[in-house]
């Protein structure tokens, strides 16, 4: 695997690895997302979500941001953005930000 | 929310795993450009292998494509839609442009992925390429210790350099995946080609089973699994899926002549691929060129890649169903395998109109099958290896 298998939870700090770029396909008008023989097709939140993802936003902090600008119930959306961002990793498309230790 | 969050789709069949977008719309019959091209380079390599799926007649080295033509190219592609470009071959390496190739791929957008034997790279041009903006390797490995792995790809050594050179690709930080070409000779090696995969580091491992065309088909008697052990590859390759869930993806191809259904063959003819030859020929299939009698336009041609894909005769000459003949013409799975592989039709039946003879529905499917059968109990062991000289025949003490 492109790092070690990962558990996404509220502080996990996810970011796309390398290898999977996630890209605005001008032809189809959708978001892709490239990977290793894949072209992934997310859809509208998962995009949203994974724009989010820049390896420093920790899971709770996206959720905050999605719950405020969707006006919905925070709970919910961490669990549901959870998921979806587990679903994603097990696959091997995400990866998580190496914790900075001194 | 959780019905707008959704899942990113993954399909579960290599074959069509490229077809996500098209799959969502159903617009098959307006065959929209392909996602992924491949990019058969160059047919020069330095390995030999018997199945090797390149056609038996060679593109030699003069009438390659020049780095300013395979540049157009590539911009032409990134242009009409396509995302994804495979550098493969022949052995991609072997040319010197490889790196400005990937460069000027990644310059205008698209993902580039190299499939390679390994054997020529060097740590240097390795970290080259990753520079140049390559997202993904893919290694051939044909078989899991020195002794067959080398004597199946006629080379002294290679099996030692791709583990080489799999380690460099993982300490680049690019994804790798082992493409590992399963016949009688090698199956018993399948379990330690798959631990091999993990202690490698590799995200895929295809295990693809060898399909019968060109230099293959030369080879069939020394390469045909028997039935017994094509079950055993099927029961290890269910069982290392599992218990390697999210550590090791594996892509598993069959060979079809053991099959009762035909495969979707390049997800039908002019459906969702296209690969374009050293020549510049832009083909349904990289064995398309075995079907005599079919025209390929070339990427010299005053057309442009989109018209020839839409357009051209060879691409619609078996697109969809209209082309069929009984049994496939009246079949309810005629619009799920598109009656299986116009090449395996027309080297079996001189037709490739015909049932691919892999479907049981195929007047031919028995004898086949049959024939098969008898291959893989008693047929030589000894290859014909792949060259530009149509082949030499493998010594009795080997290589």
């Amino acid at each position: 695997m492109a790092g070690p298998r990962i558990s996404v939870s509220e502080t996990s700090r996810p970011v796309l690895p390398r290898h999977a770029k996630l890209k605005y396909d001008e032809t189809r008008k959708v978001w892709v997302i490239l990977a290793p023989e894949r072209v992934l097709a997310p859809d509208e939140i998962a995009v949203e979500v994974l724009q989010l993802c820049n390896g420093e936003r920790s899971v709770g902090d996206i959720s905050d941001q999605l719950a405020a600008k969707y006006a919905a119930p925070r709970d919910a959306i961490l669990t549901d953005v959870i998921v979806m961002l587990q679903d994603l990793a097990d696959k091997g498309f995400l990866t998580e930000a190496r914790e900075k230790t001194s | 929310m959780s019905d707008v969050l959704g899942n990113p789709t993954i399909p579960p069949d290599a074959s069509d795993s490229l077809a996500v977008l098209e799959k969502q719309r159903s617009t098959a019959e307006t065959f929209g450009i392909p996602l992924a091209v491949l990019l058969e380079i160059t047919h020069r390599c330095p390995l030999q292998c018997p199945y090797c799926s390149n056609p038996v007649e060679l593109d030699r080295s003069s009438k390659e494509l020049t780095t300013e033509e395979w540049k157009k190219v590539l911009s032409e592609l990134a242009e009409i839609g396509v995302l994804q470009v495979h550098f493969s071959g022949g052995e991609p390496t072997a040319r010197k442009d490889l790196v400005e190739l990937v460069k000027h791929a990644s310059d205008v957008g698209l993902y580039t992925n190299l499939i390679t034997s390994a054997v020529l790279l060097t740590r240097e041009r390795l970290s080259g390429l990753a520079d140049a903006g390559l997202c993904h390797v893919q290694i051939s490995f044909q078989g899991v210790e020195e002794g067959l792995a080398d004597r199946v790809a006629g080379y002294k050594n290679g099996h030692r350099k791709k583990l080489e050179v799999a380690k460099w690709t993982r300490e680049l930080d690019l994804p790798l995946t082992v493409n590992a070409v399963m016949h009688r000779q090698n199956l018993h090696q399948l379990p330690d080609i798959i631990q091999m995969s993990v202690d490698l580091d590799a995200d895929r491992l295809e295990v693809a089973n060898v399909q019968y065309y060109g230099w293959a088909l030369k080879n069939r008697a020394a390469l045909m699994p028997t039935v017994a052990q094509l079950d055993e590859c099927t029961r290890i390759v269910e069982e290392a899926r599992e218990r390697l869930k999210g550590t090791l993806a594996i892509d598993y191809v069959v060979p079809d002549y053991y099959a009762l259904r035909p495969k979707k063959c390049m997800g039908g003819w002019g459906r969702q691929f296209f690969n374009i030859s050293p020549a510049g020929k832009v083909l349904p299939c990289h064995a398309a060129e075995s079907i005599t009698g079919l025209d390929f336009e070339s990427v010299r041609s005053n057309h442009s890649i989109a018209w020839i894909w839409q357009n051209s005769d060879a691409f619609n000459r078996y697109r969809g169903t209209g082309w069929m003949k009984e049994p496939c013409k009246s079949c309810e799975f005629r619009e799920i395998d598109f009656g299986g592989c116009r090449c395996q039709a027309f080297a079996l039946t001189g037709d490739a109109a015909n049932t691919d003879p892999a479907c049981a529905l195929s007047p031919l499917h028995e004898t086949i099958f049959k024939q098969a059968e008898r291959e893989a109990e008693g047929g030589t062991n000894r290859f014909l290896y792949r060259n530009f000289a149509g082949g030499t025949l493998e010594s009795e003490n080997g290589a």
